[in-house]
């Protein structure tokens, strides 16, 4: 049961904004946009266009390197991974929907060091949802938010995009 | 012969999901369609450069070849290696006398190794069922090949093989062809092939290769094979298993390719559109004539690509999310 939707226009402008200063500050030479399946890819479109990024985008799945393996399984459709270049000595910026534990971060990392060693990794969340379990931050963050603990939030897209906060339906 | 009973009592484990990996016979259609979808996803990772995922990690898999294989053998450990598994492969050939009492010895010897999973190739029927009937609840077993009963590996790579080039099964017409009496690829195949509701299956081969009552498998018998090949989608070959015959069933090779070999010209009275399989190793010349195993019709290598990932897919399956619910507990407190 969808509960509210926030819209999320305003937080992509300004990620924008925000990711274009770091890139800056930090003389993130030539970036590599990195999204992580299905939501962090949508977003991950959408900054690589509005910041007019040259190399093209690489898409991450994370299935096969979760965690819970042992404990949930396997989710059937894993999408292909598909790095377009060389990721050795680039600039990574991983982009996902929503941080949590920061176990999927853990994973993506884990999973790009399988491809080489980047030359360092900036993370982009659109939303921060303020439950680490890892010590694992982000760099630039669309905003934060409190869930009830029978809340949970999904992006809708890709186009438009927005965050809906549904109730679980088995809390 | 080891003593049959439901597979699906130990296949399967309390919550539904592949536990161990014995048989097609009985699984749901959404179970083997969990098998492909889950296939397709390693197809795509065997593309990549880094052809390793962790999944495995820290587990012990060891191939128990109680009968000589190459590529089944070499295809799992393959699969075992890219989920990040320790492989270990032991060859054992038995003596045909007290199988049971070695099995259960051999057997114990390895599980005081701490493995994690077993791939059984055994010469008898039901040998895997009986190893799975005999683990430690940890370990899972997946069947290699076992007598003349079942290769369920092997049916769901030619179920993915189809899958790809056919988009699905419904519309199918489906011909497998040759020495069914010995195969334990056909049984699986045809299994595999009514769970997933192709339309029409036909066994064709000379009636000395026909088990008996096969019809009741839900199946069209001829032994002709022109008739039999008229408009089929699918050619599943099968290999003629001249090691498993005891008596005369057949007068000669070369007779048994001119009335069911494939050849060019037999492949013309097939739909436009079909498509060749074989399990391998190929006999040329005896099942197969060279210019249509290695024609455009033929998937026999696209055949050992896919068999990885179905090996990679059920490998993963029956050790994936199978907290047991002492653990389950545990980790809740």
């Amino acid at each position: 049961m969808v509960s509210g939707v926030i819209k999320v226009d305003h937080l992509l402008t300004k990620m924008a904004e925000d990711l274009t200063t770091l890139i800056k500050v930090r003389q993130l030479d030539n970036p590599m946009v990195i999204g992580i399946h299905t939501g962090g890819v949508w977003l991950a479109e959408h900054l690589h266009q509005q910041l007019g990024i040259e190399s093209p985008l690489g898409t991450l799945d994370i299935s096969f390197y979760r965690d819970d393996f042992s404990r949930a399984g396997l989710n059937p459709k894993v999408q292909p991974s598909a790095l377009p270049s060389a990721t050795e000595d680039r600039h990574i910026i991983l982009v996902d929907d929503v941080i949590m534990s920061g176990r999927t971060i853990r994973a993506a990392m884990n999973e790009l060091f399988d491809y080489g060693r980047p030359a360092s990794i900036t993370l982009v969340t659109l939303l921060d949802l303020n439950r680490r379990e890892l010590p694992i931050q982000a760099d630039v963050t669309g905003d934060t938010l409190q869930l009830a603990d029978d809340e949970q939030v999904k992006l809708t897209g890709p186009v438009p995009l927005a965050l809906e906060i549904r109730k679980k339906d088995n809390p | 012969m080891f003593e049959q009973q439901d597979p699906n009592l130990i296949q399967l484990n309390s919550a539904g999901q592949l536990k161990h990996f014995l048989t097609t016979e009985g699984l749901s259609r959404e179970m083997l369609t969990e098998i492909l979808d889950t296939a397709d996803s390693f197809v795509d990772m065997s593309a990549q450069q880094v052809k390793k995922v962790p999944l495995l990690r820290g587990k012990t898999v060891v191939n128990l070849f109680f009968e000589a294989s190459t590529r089944t053998a070499s295809t799992f450990e393959l699969a075992a290696k890219r989920l990040s598994a320790d492989v270990l492969n032991l060859n054992i050939k038995t003596s045909s006398t007290s199988k049971g009492e070695t099995l259960k010895d051999t057997l114990m010897t390895m599980e005081a190794m701490h493995s994690d999973m077993f791939i059984v190739r055994h010469s008898d029927s039901g040998a895997a069922h009986y190893i799975a009937s005999n683990v430690t609840p940890h370990v899972a077993v997946i069947n290699a090949g076992d007598g003349r009963h079942a290769h369920p590996t092997q049916a769901m790579l030619d179920m993915l093989t189809i899958r790809q080039h056919k988009g699905g099964f419904e519309h199918l017409t489906v011909a497998i062809v040759g020495d069914i009496l010995h195969s334990r690829v056909a049984r699986s195949q045809i299994h595999a092939l009514r769970t997933l509701g192709a339309r029409e299956i036909r066994v064709i081969g000379p009636t000395t290769l026909l088990p008996r009552h096969i019809e009741a498998l839900g199946v069209t018998v001829y032994t002709d094979m022109c008739q039999g090949l008229k408009d089929v989608d699918v050619v599943m070959m099968l290999r003629l298993q001249k090691e498993r015959m005891q008596s005369a069933l057949l007068p000669s090779e070369s007779e048994f390719y001119s009335l069911y070999g494939l050849t060019e010209e037999k492949l013309k009275l097939t739909h436009p559109d079909s498509i060749v399989m074989h399990p391998g190793p190929i006999n040329r010349g005896v099942e197969i004539e060279t210019s249509v195993a290695d024609g455009p019709k033929s998937m026999i290598l696209k055949q050992v690509t896919n068999g990885i990932a179905v090996r990679m897919a059920v490998m993963s399956m029956a050790m994936g999310g199978q907290m047991t619910d002492h653990q389950a507990e545990r980790e809740s407190e």
